[in-house]
């Protein structure tokens, strides 16, 4: 361990080139996994943010929004099961809005709720007429107190505050009245207009293990979910996961590879050096943990790097612009990912390691 | 007790097309406690095999290896690995000594990668540096270090773990006439005063006479 510390100290000029290129390969981990985060947060929020036990959907609508309808007597069964405490509707429209100061043409594009049990950090719907707006929705140029026109029928609702955190596929939220959502449905959307008291999905609260009870006593009627099996049900959320995560993962095995043939090509200059040091007594692994332990290092070295990288990008790019989220978590979850691909990849000089005979040291002259 | 007891070892090679080469044929070598040997013959003549198989680097085929008393014939890997870390010192023909390491880091290499005393280690590299006329150089890379010098840092490392027996190969080898003449006189003085064995493997005939006795090997087969 010493002896390889010791290398890296005296020739960090050796070592530069595979920390500038891990460095390079952190960098782009964490630039995907953040964009991940990123994208599955800008999609998800309006959802994630409900308190609730389960949210009821209409069975046949495949936990799609768009597509259930949930009845007024439905409700009523549901509220009154045993350990329901509260029961709210939920209903979305989305749609382009003309923001005032943007040209004709340049829509914003937002996702209308209306909404009976506020979300987490949003406050109890305001009056009719009024909703609160996503802070993303700060980049296309609202503001508080602003009247934007939605649709194609330029309904008027103004916007009286700014949450957090609530987007919904992308799109900033507006959280608005039931009868404000149903107004401007009613206005843009004549085809989707739901009669009053039916909504599209409910927002329950109670028991933890409610959602089971409610199907049973809709008589199938309705299929509940957690929350979070209703963020993981929205369309698009899995497909963004699964092609992120496979980029990831051939992002990691070309780490593992820089990392096996860097650590190979020292082993193989170091084989005399091997030979010497075994014939004075070293194990082969002692050698071989002197190269994981670079190797570690190195890794090490460019996280740190990558990560401090990132932080800067973070606050370079401006809010709303590029879905892009920087966490500890994914940062450290990356920089774990490349620890064990750097280990992985020192496997293949561990039978060189191996392999180097001591009596190489004796009765040559390299 | 004696540093080196071989009887009848041989040394069988195995080729690639199953035809063998004999590398030792039943040598018998009997090397006291602080004898100097020096062991002489070709290239090719088993020099270095039977270098190998005292050092416990290499097995024999058969025969029998005593070293300080020490039956090392039977030994696996790792106990020769074990052994050597104990036993042995070695002086190899390019000196071989760690480039990004100082001098007395070089010499505490052997205890770090081996008995890890710490502290006492530390002290007999500096007892070394200090015999070998090195004290003031022992903050020196090797590339900051003569041919010399370096030699005696490798001779220095070999005596670090106070070795019962002592193997040079070629030592003079990459030396001039007078330098290889200054450190063979340091070889054997260092080896007397410790009163330790040590084989020097050569085909120098110039430096013999700084050994007690010479033996020879032709074609694996040794002869006094």
């Amino acid at each position: 361990m010493k002896l390889a510390l010791r290398e890296m100290r005296r020739r960090p000029s050796r070592f530069v080139t595979a920390t500038v290129i891990l460095s390079l390969i952190a960098a782009l981990l964490m630039l995907l996994g953040g964009l991940l985060d990123g994208l599955i947060r800008s999609s998800t929020g309006a959802l994630r943010a409900q308190q609730a036990q389960a949210i009821v959907y209409s069975s046949t609508s495949q936990a799609s929004l768009v597509r259930s309808r949930v009845d007024p007597d439905v409700r009523q069964a549901i509220e009154q099961i045993d350990g329901v405490t509260a029961v709210g509707g939920l209903g979305s429209a989305q749609l382009g809005a003309r923001v005032p100061g943007n040209g004709p043409r340049d829509l914003a594009d937002v996702a209308l709720f209306g909404y009976e049990l506020a979300p987490d950090g949003v406050p109890d719907p305001p009056a009719d007429g009024q909703a609160y707006a996503d802070e993303i929705l700060k980049a296309d140029g609202v503001t508080e107190g602003m009247t934007i026109q939605l649709g194609p029928a330029r309904t008027p609702v103004e916007i009286v505050g700014f949450v957090k955190d609530t987007a919904y596929n992308g799109q900033g939220s507006l959280w608005a009245s039931a009868a404000t959502w149903r107004s401007v449905l009613l206005a843009n959307r004549p085809d989707a207009q739901l009669a009053d008291g039916v909504f599209q999905a409910l927002i329950v609260q109670g028991d933890a293990d409610i959602a089971g009870r409610i199907d049973e006593a809709t008589g199938g009627a309705t299929e509940s979910l957690t929350v979070t099996e209703a963020v993981n049900a929205i369309p698009g959320v899995k497909e963004q996961q699964s092609t992120f995560n496979q980029i990831i993962g051939v992002t990691i095995v070309i780490a593992l590879v820089v990392i096996a043939l860097f650590f190979a090509l020292l082993t193989v200059e170091r084989s005399g050096m091997y030979g010497v040091l075994k014939a004075l007594g070293a194990r082969s692994g002692t050698l071989f943990g002197g190269v994981v332990v670079q190797a570690v290092v190195v890794t090490a070295i460019a996280s740190v790097l990558a990560a401090a990288l990132m932080v800067l990008l973070d606050a370079l790019i401006p809010p709303g612009s590029i879905p892009l989220q920087i966490t500890p978590v994914r940062i450290v979850l990356s920089a774990v990912l490349l620890l064990v691909a750097a280990i992985a990849g020192c496997l293949f000089s561990l039978r060189r390691v191996l392999r180097v005979d001591p009596a190489s040291a004796i009765g040559t002259t390299v | 007790m004696n540093a080196l007891e071989l009887t009848d070892v041989r040394k069988v090679y195995t080729m690639g097309d199953d035809s063998e080469v004999v590398a030792l044929d039943r040598a018998s070598l009997t090397i006291g406690s602080d004898e100097i040997v020096a062991l002489v013959g070709p290239s090719g003549s088993g020099k270095t095999t039977l270098c190998s198989i005292a050092g416990g680097i290499l097995r024999a085929t058969e025969g029998r290896v005593v070293v300080a008393d020490e039956d090392i014939s039977a030994y696996s890997e790792k106990e020769l690995t074990r052994f050597r870390q104990r036993m042995v010192g070695f002086v190899f023909q390019s000196v071989n000594l760690v480039p990004f390491l100082t001098a007395r880091e070089n010499l505490l290499v052997v205890d770090e990668l081996g008995q890890r005393r710490g502290k006492a280690a530390q002290q007999r590299a500096d007892e070394l540096l200090e015999e070998l006329g090195l004290a003031d150089r022992a903050k020196n890379l090797p590339s900051q270090l003569s041919g010399g010098q370096r030699q005696r840092v490798a001779i220095g490392r070999a005596l670090m773990n106070d070795p019962k027996l002592v193997l040079f190969d070629e030592p003079t080898s990459a030396l001039d006439t007078k330098l290889g003449e200054q450190v063979m006189d340091l070889i054997r003085t260092e080896m007397k005063r410790r009163g330790t064995a040590a084989i020097v493997v050569t085909h120098d005939e110039r430096i013999l006479h700084y050994c007690d006795r010479s033996v020879h090997i032709t074609d694996g087969v040794l002869a006094a």
